[in-house]
Parts: structure tokens; sequence; C-alpha cells
């Protein structure tokens, strides 16, 4: 069996070959450490995202035209304008605005991703209020719910069946997005594979567990969305 | 007026490489990104019908590159197009996002076609319309106008994630910006200049976005509920 292996070319030279396989066998603790850190970035990330969405969607949602138009312009500047730029601006802008103050490029990433995902939440968020009919709370208050009632048993439940599906489809955008942390020397699992493989040229084997790493992360939500979806049709 | 032109700000903005750096980097950007979007449109097409038969073979290889490459960060497949697959700076940049795009692509035709009922099929086949002609004038311009807004959005997503080519040293905007910033390396000049890229982002998207309001604003009229 190894006499076979040794006359297959592929595998004993070239960007996949045995020996780079067991060099980024033998240092699986990078990728390991690089995956914690994608996983912290994306899951305080996420929290970032989720409360800027909420509170964005819902002045967004409102009667008011101050905070409506506030929003506007805070969703069409984010969607607009690349994640890279954003971080590049935390990454130099902040430093300026609080001299002295060490910020770490983890605290970058998570505050580059929240407001980039934020601005895409709060408009999923406002679908999700503007999808349930004004009746609705009407009909629930004129039957005796009390307001946090009626929220909790007609309209979040209703409102939910919208949101839920692309909500999820944003964590899975977000983990991805993590990965451009990267390019300012972020730890994530994207940088350490790159750190990694650029030492000794190990790029094939590196890339393909780093895509494993993010797989594993993304494909659960990617099904949780399509599940949603279905389930959102069907009612 | 004299105190202000003194200013590192006003140095940089008389500067004619400012504004030939950012130029040739807006230009590289615009024909990654365009030559990513005419690719992705093709290929995404192809993938999107394949997995819509249902065929056993074909629509399993399509489902099987669909769910893989769209859980991967494009930055990785940009990287992996460089260091991997050995190409120059710019073709790995749009090979890596033609990868990425075609998947979303796929996924956006197949659910427009899904939205179209069955019903709509059954009534055109039953009227005597081939497969041919019940596709091209009752199911595609139903669903073309739900395909419009997550198709643009998606467009607009490959302009901005052009910029990741920075990571691997191709002169697209984002790359220009960071080598002005090295040059005008004071925190006023450096904020300047990210300003001025996004803008120009911004711009471009942002007009972009517009088009396709219209467009689909247009197309849906007279269709009723369909696309609002």
């Amino acid at each position: 069996m190894p006499d076979l292996l040794s006359h297959i070319a592929f595998l004993q030279e070239g960007p996949f070959s045995i020996p780079r396989w067991q060099a980024v066998f033998q240092n699986i603790d990078l990728l390991w450490a690089g995956l914690l850190t994608t996983l912290l970035v994306a899951s305080l990330g996420l929290v970032v995202a989720l409360a800027l969405g909420t509170v964005l969607g819902v002045m967004s949602a409102s009667h008011w035209r101050v905070p409506r138009a506030f929003t506007r312009a805070y969703v069409e500047f984010f969607q607009n304008t690349p994640l890279l730029i954003q971080v590049f601006m935390l990454y130099n802008a902040l430093p300026i605005l609080f001299p002295g103050l060490f910020i770490p490029v983890l605290v970058i990433g998570i505050l580059g991703v929240g407001v980039y995902h934020g601005a895409y939440i709060s408009e999923v968020v406002r679908a999700g209020i503007q999808s349930i009919g004004r009746g609705q709370l009407e009909a629930a208050l004129s039957q005796g719910f009390t307001y946090v009632g009626a929220m909790r048993w007609v309209i979040i439940p209703q409102a939910m069946r919208v949101v839920l599906p692309p909500l999820t489809n944003q964590a899975v955008n977000l983990i991805k997005n993590t990965s451009v942390i990267a390019i300012i020397a972020g730890g994530d699992l994207m940088y350490a594979g790159d750190s990694f493989a650029g030492r000794y040229g190990h790029y094939g084997p590196t890339y393909v567990l780093v895509g494993l790493g993010y797989f594993v992360l993304c494909f659960p939500l990617a099904m949780l969305t399509r599940r949603l979806e279905e389930r959102a049709r069907v009612l | 007026m004299s105190a202000l032109s003194a200013t590192p700000v006003m140095e940089m903005l008389r500067d004619p490489v400012f504004y030939i750096g950012l130029g040739n980097g807006l230009l590289l950007t615009l024909q990654i990104a365009t030559l990513s979007i005419v690719f992705s449109s093709i290929f995404g097409t192809v993938l999107g019908a394949m997995r819509y038969t249902g065929k056993p073979v074909i629509s399993h290889i399509a489902a099987i590159y669909i769910e893989v490459v769209r859980n991967l960060p494009t930055l990785l497949l940009i990287l992996a197009s460089y260091f991997v697959l050995g190409m120059a700076p710019v073709w790995a940049a749009t090979v890596g996002l033609t990868i990425y795009t075609s998947a979303i692509i796929a996924e956006v035709i197949r659910g427009g076609l899904n939205a179209v009922s069955t019903g709509q099929w059954e009534a055109a086949r039953s009227q005597g319309f081939s497969f041919l002609k019940t596709m091209g004038y009752i199911v595609l311009p139903q669903a073309v106008v739900k395909m419009i807004p997550p198709i643009v959005s998606q467009f607009v997503t490959v302009i901005k994630d052009s910029s990741f080519a920075m990571a691997i040293a191709a002169y697209e905007l984002m790359y220009k910006g960071t080598i002005l910033a090295a040059k005008y390396w004071r925190p006023s000049q450096i904020i300047t200049i990210y300003v001025v890229i996004s803008l120009i982002y911004f711009v471009v998207n942002f007009s972009i976005s517009m088009l396709a309001r219209r467009l689909q604003k247009k197309l849906s009229a007279g269709r009723g509920a369909i696309g609002d």
C-alpha cells in the first residue's frame, strides 16, 4: 500500500501532497484557535447587529419622519459601501477619536460586522413589522389583550414567520464576513490559516480545512434558513 | 484661504496622483466586478436550471456545488484562486467572486422559478402551450420580476466584495486607497482617503440599486401584486 501511494505523483508533490497535509495536521492547534476567535467575533458581532438592527428597524417603521430619515440614510450608506472600508475606517479613526486607548483588532471586527449587518437586519425587522396589519393589534386590544399580551401572542408570532428566515441568512453572511478581519491581522480562522499557509506554502490543505471550518459553522444555519422558509410558505 | 490650503488634506487634494490613483483603482474595480457579474450570471443560470430540473445526477451536482460554495467566505475563494490555482491577482479576484456569486444567483433563479405556482404551468400546458412557450411567455416574465431585487443586491455585493482583492494586491480602488494612505499617512489624510473611497463605492452602488428599483416597477406594472 505505501509502495502504491509512492507512485502517485499527485500525493507526493504539488499543492496537495501528503507531506503538506501532515504539516497542517501537526499544526492544527493554530486553526482551532482561529476557529474559536471566529466564533467569538461572530457571536458578539451578531449580538451587536441584532441590537442595532432591532432598534433601527423599529425606528424605520415609526410614524415620525426624523428617525425614519436617519435609519434610511444609515441603511443606504452601510449597504452600499464595502465592509472592508468600514473596518479600515474603524481601524484608523478609533485611535484618533480615543487617543491613548488601545483597541484590540477583535473589537474592531465585532463592531465592523455588527454595524454592517445591523443595517441589513434593520430592513428585515422593518419588513416584519410592516407585514402585520394595524388591524391585528387593534383587534387584539379590543378583545381584552394587554399591549404586551397582544405583542406576545398575536403580533410577534406572526412577524417572526416573516423575520426568521432572512435573519438566519444574515447570521450566515455575518459569519462569513468575519473573515475580512484577516486583512487587518485579526487572528480569526482565515488569518490563522493564511499566515500558517504563507509560512511554508501549504496553501492547498490549509485552505481546505479553513473552508471546512466555515462550512461547519454556516451549513446548519443555511439548512435552518431553508426549513424556516418552507414553514413560512406553508402556514 | 491660505490657512486652509496649507492643511495636510488640501496638500493631498492638490496632488494629481490622488485622482489618477483612485481613478485607475475604480476602473479596475469596475472591470473585476463587471466580468464577475457576467460570468456568474451565465454560470449561475446554468446551475440554477440544473437544480430546477430535479433530474437525479444533474441536479445533485448543482446542489452540492451551491451548498458548499455559498457557505464559504468570498475572501477564502479569492485567496485560494490566487495561492492554490496560481492565477494573476486580477484574475484570481474575478474567478473567486465568480465561483461564489454563481452559487447565489443559481439559488435566486431556482427560487424565482419555484415561486411561480404549478397552476400557471398546468393552465398554460392545458391551453396547448409547449414547454418552451410556457417558460418564455408565462413563467419567466413572472419569475424575472421576483428575481430582480435579489440579483441586483447580489451585483452590489460583488462590487463591494471586489475590495477583498486588496488582500492579494490587485490594484483596485481599495488597494489604491491604502497605497495612497501610506504616502499621505497623517490621520486627517487617511480618513479623507477612506471617506472619498466610501463615497465612490456609494455613488456606484446606489445608482445601480436605484436603476433596479425603476426597472422592477416598470416590469411589474399591470401585474397586480406580483413583484411589489
